[in-house]
């Protein structure tokens, strides 16, 4: 809602002009040697808000191929038995055909997109997209900084992203496919070529791309917890910081603490699989041939791949709690409840985040005795979760709630969050991960409780910050439409699957009827498939959306559209480099002073008035 | 053509989808974009409300429409003893999660609902509440507690070891590309040592023939075992990841390569127990699509599946399981025959070519009292002939051999059991070489015989010999297998 009454744009530049911090930016940086050709602008730019859009625009369109892949192993799940001759001209060979002419998806390919899906979605689109564009574009503008710490790091953390999606791109078009191992890639699947075709050269590009992959996250990481520990600006201590600025401070020391251990798993990995190493392999016989490695563990790769992985979850799911928040906050138009608690339950999960990691190991062989451990932390993290989610619901209580696209996206998100929450104590389970370990009822808890709201709060960002990013609107009404349809179809993929893992049903089966008891459920796969395509289609909405929308969506007239708080909203409408034309603003309160005092909002460049306490000193 | 007409789709609904924009933006642009917003809180608050309505009882309806799904719902109760343990588990953890489910749910729509925006509302500036917060923290930390103490307390007794002085059968399930091939420890209840670099096309497991409790280990194409007894699963892989997975047992294990896995249960439910429950629901009173003459609930099976990515042939590493009384159990024990008596012995791999082993002694002395008792009950000449089937010579030679002895040392044990026996020891051979020199041969090779068994204190007087040369072909000498069977030593029962 506009506020045009005391047209307050002024007063806040005047407000920046006498109280903030004159860096002398503009007189070093006459004439703008980093930003005077089209390729340094907009190509090898180091500027955060462009490097920001370029993870965004590069995630959606891994969003797309990753979604397509799952339509054609859902197509596969849910019409094992029909003609798919129709998908010979983009697929080629991968689709078999027999001798009447029928088309089948083959094995090997089926389980190449289930692989690649997964793989594309958590690193490209959840970790790089998410986390790579928000960090990228709140973290200088929300801490009040011209610009990254090192905008050339910045730079090359996603040019190193860009080189591990092409050399990933090159990996699907190769005669013997992709990688099919399932995205955790375990040995001795992974390292042994004759095990599976796509273990050969689709392996090593595999492993190169996600290589190249966490030298990006590692670029960029170093780079967000420098500018948030050093460059915030005046005024702006920790206790002042957005909560989305907690999130992606916290993700991206997790992210610096976890990748390392991965690249060293893939490391050991490259060794096994061409140097002869024995690391990850013992006592295999294969292809009709003894193998000499002896020696190694193959649950020694699962410890160093859940090291990182279990993080990555919350690498992914942290920035869209970050942004939900903030959303939350400023569409309900009041504080975030419980500023504190929040930061402090953040802060919590990062932490248990590290020491939970061999739950997704309870039955690879581990001794059962070390599980008892991993059940108590994992089931701990329960209880800073819920605090959270009551700390939103207590946000939307009694507030003034605004529905856009974005806080639609922040409700979804938290429902999401609830649903797939509560599955993972039964996961974290250890008596009850015996059965339901590697069924569909995990698979529908991690979709819901990262996939589908780390992709809410994916878009609850992008539809509120788009003005920021493009100067324009995403158009509203196909916002909403894209939010119920995805709302529902969302839940109706995912909530039969539960069904499904109870029933026992493994994940990864490329047909059920070998199984009496797998078998039985062909009219729900087909549901589950229709409905997939439903919610992709959606997505296609929301991407035509996203594209039109920079180039002729609604024109932003107002500095602060969404009457927020935070310093972002503090810049020129068309931000250009060092984000503020003359000072820096300094800071004076918490972000979040919504209904505070009869005013609608308080920016957080507004001195406190006399005798005012900030409400975040509490 | 196909994909053109896809791309014209696509742009189609672009088209569209942006002129449903562009209707809606002006509509706000006369409407006044405050009261625009107003009419969309409206809106979207009463779709949360249908939303959270429709979802929820959506909830209900397809886990009722599902239950039967469920863990320890209608038939799908688990089949092994700790597996009603943690299907009680389970629905404790449904009903705390539920309870929070719905809680939750209501709250997130319905203050969505209930706080939509209008002009004027003062939202409440409600910054924290430390009771509330100390409340929400508490509540979910002592709901864990009981959870967590409850499941590792089922944890640890489920995956705790056998104890030594403990009753159970061990079977081992080896996961290979794509199937699990089974071995069951045999008569001595041990399973016998492995070596990967053995493995061959005769010898799936790699097991060590050096070792003798690998020569009754048996290779059984299923799952087979009697109910109410523990049994310890040894869970190997000879080449990737698998899991051992037993869904209507609630076992499952990662099968590692170079590494051996357990897992400990015990079956509770036969297989026609099984389906004596089924029979009592009635989507499981339908035919079998498969088997039209049968019920469904009549050709329900257990079944041992894979749960770990393996390659491309992961779906369909089926065996059947099937859970018996014990007196099924041992009749169908009796009838497997150890891998190694029925593919190796006697092969090239077989490290006791050379040698008779105790079992086969065992088995021999056996089959040889039979075939005594059964020759002396015989009223007909013919049935008081008697072949010796383990006794040989050398070639063209009297000699015997070694491995001769067993078979005569039972002759010896039946005539001392018998003193008034006494017998004719007849010698025969094939039809190569000529008649005269192959009836001095069989004289000699009856005589040979009748030297070991006086020998061994059997008096000279009991004991006739004859060389019937190759006059009495049992078989056709026309082919080799017939022309071994000819070259034999026999003996008549004379007097008994």
């Amino acid at each position: 809602m506009a506020h045009v009454e005391n047209n307050p744009m002024s007063e806040e530049d005047i407000l920046i002009k006498e109280q903030g911090y004159d860096d002398h930016f503009h007189d070093h940086h006459h004439g703008d040697k980093y930003q005077s050709n089209f390729i340094t602008t907009y190509i090898f730019s180091q500027d955060h808000k462009i490097i920001a859009r370029q993870f965004l625009i590069t995630g959606i369109f891994w969003a797309i191929i990753g979604g397509l892949m799952s339509l054609i192993f859902r197509l596969q799940l849910g019409f094992p038995e029909e003609n798919m001759a129709w998908l010979r001209p983009v697929l080629g060979r991968w689709i078999t055909l027999n001798d009447a002419g029928v088309g089948s998806i083959a094995p090997e390919f089926y389980y190449a997109m289930v692989t690649m899906h997964g793989t594309i979605i958590v690193f490209f689109v959840l970790t790089a997209g998410l986390s790579g564009t928000f960090s990228n574009l709140l973290i200088p503008l929300q801490v009040g900084a011209r610009d990254m710490a090192s905008p050339f790091l910045n730079m090359l953390s996603y040019w190193f992203f860009f080189l591990a999606g092409v050399v990933m791109f090159i990996s699907l078009f190769l005669s013997t496919g992709p990688f099919s191992g399932g995205w955790t890639a375990y040995p001795p699947l992974s390292a042994l070529p004759q095990a599976s075709t796509g273990s050969g050269a689709g392996m090593t590009l595999w492993l190169v791309s996600l290589v190249l992959f966490v030298v990006s996250v590692l670029l960029g990481g170093i780079n967000y917890v420098t500018t948030v520990l050093n460059l915030r600006t005046k005024g702006m201590t920790m206790w002042r910081m957005p909560l989305t600025i907690w999130a992606f401070f916290v993700t991206a020391i997790l992210g610096i603490l976890s990748f390392p251990v991965l690249a060293s798993g893939f490391f050991l990995l490259v060794f096994d699989r061409g140097l002869g190493t024995s690391f990850f392999l013992n006592e295999i016989f294969i292809g009709g041939q003894a193998l000499d490695h002896v020696g190694g563990s193959p649950i020694l790769y699962q410890h160093m791949f859940w090291f990182l992985g279990h993080p990555e979850v919350y690498i992914i799911i942290l920035p869209a709690m970050g942004i939900v928040s903030e959303v939350l906050s400023v569409h309900a138009r009041k504080p975030i409840f419980g500023y504190k608690a929040m930061v402090y339950s953040i802060l919590a999960i990062a932490f248990l985040s590290f020491i939970v990691w061999a739950h997704h190991m309870f039955m690879s062989g581990v001794n059962p005795f070390i599980s008892n451990f991993f059940v108590v932390f994992t089931l701990i993290i329960a209880v800073p979760s819920a605090v959270k989610v009551f700390n939103w619901i207590a946000t939307l209580y009694g507030g003034n709630i605004r529905f856009t696209s974005a806080s639609l996206f922040g409700i979804g998100f938290v429902s999401m969050f609830i649903s797939g929450g509560l599955t993972g104590i039964f996961l974290g389970n250890s008596a009850l991960d015996i059965q339901l370990h590697d069924t569909y009822f995990v698979v529908a808890h991690f979709h819901i409780v990262m996939g589908i709201a780390a992709f809410f709060g994916m878009f609850a960002g992008v539809y509120n910050w788009f003005p920021k990013m493009f100067g324009r609107f995403m158009n509203e009404t196909l916002g909403r439409i894209h939010f119920w349809g995805t709302v529902v179809g969302a839940y109706a993929i995912f909530w039969p699957m539960h069904y499904l893992g109870m029933a026992g049903v493994p994940r990864r089966y490329y047909k059920f009827d070998v199984f009496e008891s797998f078998g039985q459920f062909s009219q729900m796969n087909k549901f589950i498939t229709v409905a997939a395509i439903f919610v992709f289609a959606l997505q296609i909405l929301f991407v035509i959306n996203f594209f039109y929308s920079i180039w002729k969506g609604k024109k932003m007239t107002t500095k602060n559209p969404w009457g927020a708080s935070t310093l972002e909203w503090t810049t020129p409408i068309h931000t250009g480099h060092g984000n503020w034309e003359g000072n820096i603003p300094s800071v004076h309160r918490w972000p979040y002073d919504y209904g505070k005092d009869g005013k609608e909002f308080i920016s957080q460049i507004q001195p406190l008035a006399e005798g005012e306490k900030d409400a975040g000193d509490h | 053509m196909t994909a053109l007409l896809a791309i014209l789709c696509i742009a189609l609904i672009a088209i569209i989808a942006i002129q449903i924009g562009k209707v809606t933006e002006l509509a706000s642009k006369i409407r006044g974009e405050e009261d625009m917003q107003e009419i969309i809180n409206k809106r979207n608050a009463n779709y949360s409300m249908v939303f959270m309505v429709v979802f929820l009882v959506a909830c209900i309806i397809s886990a009722g429409y599902y239950k039967n799904y469920m863990l320890g719902y209608g038939p799908h109760v688990a089949a092994s003893i700790h597996g009603k343990t943690l299907d009680g588990l389970f629905n404790t953890t449904l009903f705390f999660t539920g309870i929070v489910f719905f809680i939750t749910q209501i709250m997130l729509f319905y203050y969505a609902f209930k706080y939509k925006g209008a002009r004027g509302r003062k939202p409440l500036y409600l910054p924290h509440n430390n009771r509330l917060e100390m409340i929400w923290t508490a509540i979910p930390a002592v709901v864990m507690t009981f959870l967590v103490v409850g499941g590792l307390d089922a944890w640890n007794e489920v995956m705790a070891d056998v104890t030594p002085d403990e009753e159970f059968m061990e079977i081992e399930g080896t996961g290979y590309q794509f199937a699990w091939h089974l071995r069951y420890p045999g008569p001595d209840g041990k399973l016998g040592t492995r070596n990967y670099k053995l493995i061959s096309g005769s010898n799936p497991l790699g097991q060590d023939w050096t070792d003798k409790k690998n020569l009754d280990d048996i290779h059984p194409s299923e799952v087979v075992l009697p109910v109410n007894k523990k049994v310890r699963v040894r869970i190997t892989a000879r080449d990737v990841l698998h899991n051992f997975y037993l869904p209507h047992f609630r076992v499952k294990m990662d099968a590692v390569p170079g590494m051996p896995t357990y897992f400990i249960f015990t079956p509770d439910k036969t297989t026609e127990e099984y389906r004596q429950e089924l029979s009592k629901y009635p989507e499981y009173q339908v035919p079998d699509p498969n088997d039209p003459e049968k019920m469904l609930w009549e050709t329900f099976n257990y079944e041992l599946a894979c749960a770990e990515l393996c390659g491309s042939g992961h779906y369909s590493m089926r065996r059947l399981v099937r859970i018996v009384s014990e007196a099924e159990y041992n009749a169908w024990l009796s009838q497997q025959q150890s891998y190694f008596m029925s593919s190796i012995r006697g092969t090239d791999e077989d490290p006791y070519k050379n040698e008779v082993l105790d079992e086969e002694v065992k088995q021999r002395k056996m089959e040889f009292s039979d075939a005594v008792q059964k020759a002396m009950g015989a009223t007909e000449a013919e049935g008081k002939v008697l072949r010796l089937n383990y006794v040989y010579f050398e070639t063209g030679a009297a000699k015997l051999t070694d491995m001769s002895r067993y078979e005569l040392d039972n002759l010896v044990e039946t005539l001392n059991k018998y003193p008034n026996m006494t017998i004719e020891i007849g010698g025969h051979t094939d039809n190569t070489g000529d008649a005269a020199s192959n009836q001095a041969l069989s004289a000699e090779r009856a005589n040979a015989v009748k030297g070991y068994l006086v020998g061994k204190g059997v008096a000279a007087g009991r004991l006739q010999t004859q060389g019937y040369g190759q006059s009495k072909p049992a078989e056709s000498n026309d082919t080799e297998a017939g022309r071994e069977k000819n070259r034999r030593i026999e003996f008549k029962i004379l007097t008994q």
